[in-house]
C-alpha cells in the first residue's frame, strides 16, 4: 500500500517537474495585447469584422492587417478599449441598427399561394418568387432569426420579422441572407422609418397589402426635407430624420412608424428605451 | 408474368380514373401563349414580331445552343404579342402569343420523308428541328440523348411506357390508340443510334397495352417488358435497373451503361417529325383529379390555357385548392388556371380542399421509412437535416446531388416533414457553391 502511494506520488512529482520545465522552455510567445483585446471583444464570433471569430480578429488587429474599429457588435466602447490597448486614437462610426422595412404580416398582406415546404425564406423565394403577393415584403419564415448571433430577431405569430433595437449590434448577418432585401441598416438614433419595401404603384400595393406605401407623397409634402419618393416608395432621409416623425399621423396607410413608440403589432419586444445616442439638434 | 423492378419505392393509390377514356381533341383557344422555355437548357430566341401571320408548324423561335430546341406555332394565326407571360414555373417568362385564325392550316413547306432514305445524322437533325423533347415531363431535348460521345457504346434503347405517376393515363391511351406511330418512332430511333435491341417497359397495371405492343412489336423485333406496379418505376435510372440490372453510376448519364431511354410520347413525335415533317406542336395530357367533373385524356396544342382544358372536361367540381401540372408526385403546383400548357404538360390535376391531407409537421422519429423507400438509397432525413442547417458540404457528402426528387420520402414520412423540398433546396445551394468555386 505504502509502496504504491510512494511510487505513484513519485511519478506524479517527476512528471509535474518535467511539464513545468517544458512549459517554460517551449512557451509560445503571445503578444499580451492579443489576449487583452480578446478579453474586451464580445465573444459572439459573429463574423461582422470579416474574420471567422473574435480570436482571429484580435490577432489581425495586433498584426495591423485589420483596422481596430471593425467590431460593430462591440460598439464604440469596445473600439475605444481596443484603441487604448494598442495605444492609438479611436475612430468610431455612428452606431447602426438593422430594421425590417415591412409591416405586412399574414393578417395584413395577401398571399399568392400557400407555402408548405422547408421553413426557410430562400427556399420559399425560389418557388414562384415567394408566397407573398408583394414582391418585397417579409416572408416571415425566420431565416434571419436563425442567423442572428445575438437573438435580436423574432418572428411574430403572424409571420413578420421584427428586430430589437437594443439587442441588434449591427453585424449585418441578416442583411446578406434575406432573399427579399427587406432589412436595411439605419442610424440607431433615427427611430422613424417607412416600413415598406414595395416599388409597385399605389393601386397595386393597395390590392395586396393594407399597410404598404402607396407613394401618395403626403409625407414629402409635409416634411420635404425628411422624405424622398423613389419609384412609388417613400424613404426617410436619415440626415434629417428628426423631422420625419412629425407626419406620422398624416400617412394614409400608416406605413410610417416611430419605433420609440413601440414595435410593429405582434412583437413581444418591450417598447425601446431612448436611443443610446441622443438625436442631434442642429 | 415475369415482372421486373428496382429496390425501394412505394405504392401510392393508383387513381387512374381516365384509363378507359379515349383521347379527345381539345378545341382551339382564344389565344395560344407559347413560352420560349419549354425544355431543359437555354430558352429559344423568338424570331417573329407582333403582326406576323404564322402557319401551324412554322418556327417562331430558334434554338440557342446545343442543349436547346426551336419552338413552333401550334396553330395558324396572327402574332398579337411577344412579351413575358405567366409560365408554369410561376414567373412571367418571354412568350409568343398567337391569336388563331380558326383555319388551323399547316405550313405547306413541311414535307415528310421516308426514314429509309435518310442517314442517322440527317434523322437526328430533323428530330432537333422538330423541337422534340422528352415527353415524360422532364423535357430534355431528344437529340442530345441521341448524340452519345464516340467512346460511349449504346447497346439498348429503352422506351418508357411505365407511367408510374398516379392519376396519369396519357401514355397508356397513346400506347393503345397510337401504337403504330410509337413502333415506327422506335424504328427511327434505333436507326439513329445504330442499334438493334429496343425494349418497351410498361407497368403491369396496363395489361391491354402490354398485350397490344407485344403482339405488334414482335414483327419488328421490339421487346416488351412488364414491370411491377411501383413508384417511381418510370424514373429513368430505376427503369434501366429494372430492365437491364445495370446501375447508372452517381453523377453520370444512362449512356454510361450503354442505354438510351425515351418516352413513348417522344417515339410517336419522332415518327410524325420524320414521316410527316410535322414538328412537336401538340401532345396528349390527362385532365383529372377530384376537382374535375369528367376526367379525360385530351390532345392539346402547346400554349392552350389550362382553363380551356378544364372547361373541356365538364368544368370544376367545387373550389380548386391545388392545381398541379404533371403527376401528383413530381408535378408542379400552379398559381392559377390562366397558365398555358407546355411540352412537358403530361397532366393537369385539380384537388379541392377536402381532398388534401392536413399536414401537421412533427419532429423526425427516426423510423427510417424514407431510407427504405428512397430508390437511390440515400438518407433523406439526414440530408434534409443538413439542409435545414444550410450545411452544404455535408449534404454533398451524403450525395444530395443524386436525388431524383421523386418525392417518395415526403410521401412516406409519418411526421410529414418536407424532406424532398429540403433536399431540393440544398441541391440548389450545392450547385450555387460549385458555380462560385
Amino acid at each position: 500500500m505504502l509502496a504504491a502511494i510512494l511510487s505513484l506520488g513519485g511519478i506524479g512529482l517527476v512528471a509535474a517537474a518535467a511539464l513545468g520545465v517544458a512549459a517554460k522552455k517551449f512557451a509560445v510567445e503571445v503578444d499580451p495585447r492579443e489576449a487583452a483585446i480578446l478579453e474586451v471583444l464580445p465573444g459572439a464570433n459573429c463574423g461582422a469584422c470579416g474574420l471567422p471569430g473574435c480570436g482571429g480578429y484580435a490577432k489581425a488587429v495586433v498584426n495591423g492587417t485589420f483596422a481596430p474599429n471593425l467590431c460593430t457588435p462591440g460598439g464604440a466602447e469596445t473600439v475605444e478599449k481596443i484603441a487604448h490597448i494598442l495605444g492609438v486614437e479611436a475612430i468610431t462610426a455612428d452606431p447602426k441598427v438593422a430594421v425590417v422595412l415591412c409591416q405586412g404580416d399574414n393578417g395584413k398582406a395577401t398571399e399568392k399561394y400557400r407555402y408548405l415546404g422547408l421553413e426557410d425564406c430562400n427556399a420559399a423565394q425560389k418557388i414562384a418568387d415567394g408566397p407573398k403577393a408583394c414582391p418585397g415584403g417579409c416572408l416571415g419564415l425566420g431565416t434571419c432569426e436563425r442567423v442572428c448571433p445575438f437573438g435580436a430577431i423574432e418572428i411574430t405569430p403572424d409571420g413578420l420579422a421584427v428586430i430589437s433595437r437594443e439587442k441588434c449590434t449591427g453585424c449585418e448577418k441578416c442583411i446578406s441572407v434575406c432573399p427579399r432585401k427587406v432589412i436595411r441598416m439605419t442610424p440607431l438614433d433615427a427611430t422613424t422609418h417607412v416600413l415598406c419595401n414595395s416599388h409597385d404603384k399605389g393601386p397595386l400595393v393597395r390590392k395586396y397589402c393594407q399597410v404598404g406605401c402607396i407613394g401618395c407623397t403626403i409625407c414629402k409634402k409635409n416634411a420635404p426635407d425628411a422624405y424622398k419618393i423613389e419609384n412609388f416608395l417613400a424613404e426617410v432621409i436619415y440626415e434629417h430624420h428628426s423631422e420625419a416623425a412629425e407626419v406620422l399621423e398624416k400617412c394614409p396607410t400608416k406605413c410610417i412608424r416611430d419605433f420609440s413608440t413601440g414595435y410593429p403589432e405582434g412583437s413581444s419586444f418591450p417598447p425601446p428605451t431612448v436611443p443610446v445616442k441622443p438625436a442631434q439638434v442642429d | 408474368m415475369n415482372l421486373k423492378t428496382f429496390p425501394g419505392g412505394l405504392h401510392p393509390p393508383d387513381s387512374k380514373h381516365s384509363a378507359a377514356n379515349a383521347i379527345e381533341i381539345c378545341p382551339l383557344p382564344e389565344e395560344l401563349v407559347i413560352p420560349m422555355s419549354q425544355h431543359i437548357g437555354a430558352p429559344a430566341d423568338a424570331c417573329v414580331a407582333v403582326g406576323d401571320l404564322v402557319k401551324k408548324g412554322q418556327v417562331i423561335a430558334n434554338a440557342k445552343g446545343f442543349v436547346s430546341v426551336p419552338i413552333h406555332a401550334s396553330s395558324s394565326g396572327e402574332v398579337i404579342a411577344v412579351e413575358p407571360r405567366l409560365h408554369p414555373m410561376g414567373k412571367a417568362l418571354p412568350s409568343v402569343v398567337i391569336k388563331p385564325d380558326g383555319e388551323d392550316c399547316w405550313d405547306e413547306s413541311l414535307q415528310g420523308s421516308d426514314p429509309a432514305n435518310l442517314s442517322a445524322d440527317e434523322l437526328k437533325n430533323l428530330i432537333r428541328d422538330a423541337g422534340i423533347v422528352g415527353m415524360g415531363g422532364a423535357t430534355f431535348p431528344a437529340h442530345v440523348k441521341l448524340s452519345p460521345p464516340e467512346d460511349k457504346k449504346i447497346e439498348i434503347l429503352i422506351i418508357n411506357g411505365v407511367e408510374c405517376e398516379p392519376f396519369l393515363t396519357a401514355d397508356h391511351r397513346l400506347m393503345l390508340e397510337e401504337s403504330e406511330r410509337i413502333l415506327d418512332g422506335i424504328d427511327i430511333l434505333r436507326k439513329v443510334l445504330g442499334i438493334e435491341r429496343a425494349v418497351i417497359g410498361i407497368e403491369a397495371n396496363k395489361p391491354d397495352a402490354i398485350e397490344k405492343l407485344t403482339r405488334e412489336g414482335a414483327t419488328r423485333k421490339i421487346e416488351v417488358q412488364a414491370l411491377e406496379v411501383k413508384y417511381p418505376q418510370g424514373a429513368e435510372k430505376q427503369l434501366i435497373d429494372a430492365i437491364t440490372g445495370r446501375q447508372v453510376p452517381s453523377g453520370t448519364l444512362p449512356m454510361e451503361v450503354g442505354v438510351v431511354v425515351q418516352n413513348v410520347g417522344t417515339a410517336a413525335a419522332v415518327s410524325d417529325a420524320i414521316r410527316l415533317g410535322r414538328p412537336l406542336v401538340e401532345r396528349v395530357a390527362t385532365v383529372t383529379g377530384p376537382g374535375i367533373n369528367q376526367p379525360k385524356n385530351l390532345l392539346i396544342r402547346i400554349g392552350t390555357p389550362l382553363s380551356l382544358m378544364v372547361e373541356q372536361c365538364g368544368g370544376l367540381n367545387g373550389d380548386p385548392a391545388k392545381i398541379i401540372m404533371g403527376g401528383p408526385m413530381m408535378g408542379q403546383t400552379q398559381l392559377s388556371l390562366d397558365i398555358p400548357a407546355i411540352r412537358g404538360t403530361s397532366g393537369l390535376l385539380i384537388f379541392r380542399k377536402q381532398d388534401l391531407p392536413k399536414l401537421e409537421t412533427g419532429p423526425c422519429i427516426r423510423c427510417g421509412r424514407c431510407i427504405t423507400a428512397c430508390p437511390i438509397h440515400l438518407q433523406p432525413t439526414t440530408i434534409a437535416a443538413y439542409a435545414r442547417l444550410d450545411m452544404v458540404d455535408e449534404a454533398e457528402d451524403y450525395h444530395a446531388l443524386d436525388c431524383i426528387e421523386c418525392g417518395c420520402c415526403t410521401y412516406i414520412c409519418p411526421a410529414t416533414l418536407p424532406l424532398v423540398q429540403s433536399i431540393r433546396h440544398i441541391k440548389g445551394g450545392i450547385m450555387a457553391k460549385k458555380r462560385t468555386i
